[in-house]
């Protein structure tokens, strides 16, 4: 017994991580799917009722807005945070004199919460007391800016709020990147004639194919899964126009008492992060066995 | 050939000295107004909720406070002191402060075992068992919400601390396996090789070798916990409502509470005060800050 015990202790202490993964990811994983295919409102039921819930949501208007304002979040946050990151990572890599406090003042935004920082905007963006009074009262009198509460733009606020907030750590992935290049070879591309600019857009950004990609898998996951950040900026306002799914999913499950429905929802948010996930794992894991 | 490198490169420097010093003072002035926009919010959170309610009206978002009032702040921690409808902080940080110790503490201690386990005890199929831990750092926490609410129900834990620390060490493994595992693997293994014929068990091999230089690793996986759970909206809204509510969960009711007059002054106040100790935890560790970032900042 006492041997068996010491022979199997390893696989013993690793058990309660495993399990505790088994059923809280995947057994509720499943759980949730299995709910995506009934007819389930307040209460789950049982019984299979095929794919309606699936049909009932691509059918929703406020589903399909949650999808739009996805994919415009997605991609103007990707392009200004990656931007914004890209140029911040290579001016602080010219031997910059506080380089340390000006690191720090990009990257603090996200030490903070998305409710923090949302809390935050609103007020800056609020149209009666914020910006657009800053420039009333600057002598800009026809200055308006009332995204937030404008329909059609309020969406705008939202990656105005969340590049704020993560720009600065795409810098950081990119910085570590580029301070791993040997000096070297950019000295040799000097002396072949080569400037500045072309040192970078030819040769150094090539290299920084992976930091491109881990950043992508990472901007990609923050966006479909934020919630937070609307919570507190929009409420999903004016009417539903800052919808997103996982505001959705929530107000179906826990207002609107339609768990079927929200299930599909999430199921669909699962099946978007896999997309960008598995390959991801893929590609890293061989290169972790090609070491 | 290093040394005939270095001198030409040398000589390329001094010919294009002019065009260099343009370039700097364009470089600095880029890096300063983007350091602008960064620390704009926070400029106007700390004088927002320095001004009175009057001042804010008259003034702009770049006006500097009369004076150092803290009123708001005591409003914002302490509430005016009337009863119903008086809410304030101070219950829901110290609710923040019950769920994290405990769930940072157990979600670091399983992480650092299950490393220790896949790294210096490697057993058939290890690589699949991480896998499968490492995918937990990836879901849409909107494919468990429903289930799990009806657990913490069923458990009799919904709206509870206690529910909430369940919760965050449960998603927390995944991450904290992942720090460790990545931070063993470079640990020699010969160490624990011989340690084994000279008869020390699984802990005593642990708590010997492997713990006295964790150090760094520990640093890391504490902050970054300490900051994910601090920092989460989504299973504190969920999961509790009402006076077992984390911090952010009230600061945004607080915010969001439709009173007579809206006082920007205490939300502000307010903001800070519920992002003040992951602020102060970066600019104390952002060293480790920053590694547990770029090695684990794929949760959202």
């Amino acid at each position: 017994m006492l041997k068996w015990l010491e022979k199997n202790l390893p696989k013993i202490v690793m058990a309660p991580a495993v399990g505790l993964i088994g059923w809280f990811v995947y057994g509720f994983v499943l759980w949730t799917l299995y709910i995506s295919f009934t007819n389930s409102k307040i209460l789950p039921k049982y019984e299979l009722w095929g794919v309606g819930q699936y049909v009932k949501l691509w059918g929703s208007r406020k589903w399909l807005i949650a999808v739009d304002n996805l994919l415009i979040f997605t991609a103007l946050f990707l392009i200004f945070c990656v931007v914004i990151g890209i140029i911040l990572a290579i001016f602080l890599d010219q031997k910059i004199r506080a380089e340390g406090v000006l690191r720090t003042i990009y990257l603090y935004p996200m030490a903070l919460s998305f409710i923090v920082t949302g809390t935050a905007w609103k007020w800056i963006l609020n149209p009666t007391l914020g910006i657009q009074k800053m420039f009333i009262d600057w002598g800009f009198e026809n200055f308006t800016f009332d995204w937030l509460v404008n329909r059609e733009m309020a969406i705008y606020t939202i990656v105005i709020a969340g590049v704020w907030q993560s720009a600065g750590f795409v810098m950081a992935l990119f910085l570590a990147g580029l301070r791993s290049v040997e000096d070297e070879i950019v000295k040799a591309a000097k002396i072949d004639g080569a400037n500045l600019f072309t040192v970078y857009w030819k040769i150094l950004l090539p290299m920084m194919r992976p930091v491109f990609f881990t950043s992508f898998v990472i901007l990609v996951h923050i966006s479909i899964k934020s919630y937070d950040l609307i919570v507190a900026l929009t409420q999903g306002g004016p009417g539903i126009s800052t919808t997103m799914p996982a505001l959705y999913m929530t107000q179906t499950a826990f207002h609107k008492s339609q768990v079927g429905l929200s299930a599909a929802s999430a199921m669909m948010m699962f099946m978007a992060v896999a997309a960008v996930i598995i390959p991801y794992l893929y590609s890293e894991l061989r290169r972790e066995n090609a070491r | 050939m290093q040394d005939k490198i270095h001198s030409s490169y040398k000589q390329l420097e001094q010919k294009s000295k002019y065009t260099n010093m343009f370039l700097r003072w364009f470089l600095y002035f880029v890096l300063v107004v983007f350091a602008l926009y960064f620390i704009f919010p926070l400029y106007v959170m700390v004088v927002t909720s320095l001004k009175t309610m009057e001042e804010i009206r008259q003034g702009t978002l770049l006006t500097w406070p009369s004076g150092l009032n803290f009123d708001s702040w005591l409003v914002a921690w302490g509430g005016r002191g009337y009863g119903a409808g008086d809410t304030f902080l101070k219950p829901y940080f110290w609710n923040s402060i019950k769920m994290v110790v405990p769930a940072v503490f157990f979600s670091t201690f399983i992480g650092a075992m299950a490393g220790y386990v896949l790294t210096k005890w490697r057993f058939k199929g290890d690589k699949w068992v991480f896998l499968f831990l490492l995918f937990g750092c990836f879901i849409p926490y909107q494919a468990i919400l429903l289930p799990m609410a009806r657990t913490l129900g069923v458990l009799g834990i919904s709206n509870s601390v206690i529910g909430l620390v369940l919760v965050h060490t449960v998603y927390g493994i995944p991450f904290t396996t992942l720090f460790f595992r990545n931070f063993y693997v470079s640990i020699p293994s010969e160490l624990v090789k011989a340690a084994r014929i000279d008869g020390a068990g699984f802990f005593k091999i642990f708590f010997k070798i492997l713990l006295p230089v964790s150090t760094p690793i520990i640093v890391v996986t504490i902050i970054w916990q300490f900051t994910q759970i601090w920092n989460d909206f989504l299973f504190g809204s969920t999961f509790s409502f009402g006076e077992a509510a984390p911090i952010q969960v009230a600061l945004n009711n607080m915010v969001l509470s439709s009173t007579s007059v809206k006082e920007y002054n205490v939300d502000m106040a307010s903001a800070i005060i519920a992002g003040i100790p992951t602020l102060i935890v970066y600019v104390l560790a952002g060293k480790y800050f920053i590694r547990g970032l770029t090695s684990g900042a794929v949760k959202g």
